[in-house]
């Protein structure tokens, strides 16, 4: 996907913690006003978020705590990027981790579905990761335009 | 702090009404209480209502499934109601909808 000019950014850290899955989603929600998402966009995106957050928080920092680092990113023509990253323990193998239903951590009841959700409610995802260094989500989604002729929103 | 769960027991069905967002932080919770509930009365049926449930991430999933494992150790099941076209969508996605029934209405 061609990259055009950032129109407005957004970073924050937060403690990873799981009360803060809500309060990443609220940020994001926060961001995308200005673009104006539709409801459903809008929606896809907080679900994602809220699944890169909770997978940094069980799986990155599994014993002790850290910072999740959340880089959003609106771009001139409604690409909105979001990056969600953790200096917890990474990925030994990313292909196995994005397998739906695979999961580290059944007897906390996770589905396995993190990775296959971001990529249902994204156009598109990245996964970057390093044993005992950490791991970087990026989430792009672009945003339809109300300007669009015979778009409908 | 308010309630995230209220129950709801009639004959051998025990509804639980699922009140806010549902996520990793507030599944921990609904899971214990809900589990509690379980051991506590034995129903055959035990209902989930999202009616009250703004947004579901993969964890309601986890929640959902673990439930299911719950219910069927002691001969009962478990049913969906309720849901929004969104949470239905996420539902969807996670293919437990072969096993796992939904009510129109309770």
């Amino acid at each position: 996907m061609a990259k055009t000019k950032p129109i407005n950014r957004m970073r924050c850290s937060l403690p990873a913690i799981s009360i803060n899955e809500q309060t990443a989603r609220l940020l994001l929600s926060a961001f995308l006003m200005q673009a104006d998402p539709t409801a459903e966009e809008l929606a896809d995106l907080k679900t994602a978020v809220s699944e890169a957050v909770t997978n940094a928080i069980v799986h990155g920092y599994p014993d002790s705590g850290g910072q999740i680092f959340i880089t959003a990113t609106l771009y001139e023509d409604r690409l909105f990027r979001v990056q969600i990253r953790d200096t917890g323990c990474g990925i030994e193998d990313i292909p196995l981790a994005m397998t739906p239903l695979y999961t580290t951590s059944p007897e906390e009841e996770r589905a396995g579905l993190g990775f296959a959700v971001m990529e249902a409610f994204c156009d598109r995802i990245r996964v970057s990761s390093r044993t005992g260094k950490g791991t970087t989500v990026t989430l792009e989604k672009r945003l339809t335009s109300k300007q669009e002729p015979g778009k409908t929103r | 702090m308010h309630d995230s769960v209220r129950f709801e027991k009639e004959n051998n069905r025990l509804t639980a009404f699922l009140c806010g967002e549902l996520d990793h932080h507030t599944a921990g919770m609904l899971r214990l209480q809900i589990d509690h509930m379980i051991s506590l009365q034995r129903p055959k049926e035990l209902i989930l209502d999202f009616s009250a449930v703004p947004f579901m991430d993969s964890s309601g999933i986890g929640l959902i499934l673990g439930r299911h494992r719950k219910m069927t150790e002691i001969g009962g099941s478990v049913f969906l109601q309720q849901m929004s076209p969104r949470i239905a969508q996420m539902v969807a996605l996670s293919g437990i909808e072969k096993t796992i029934g939904q009510k129109e209405e309770s």
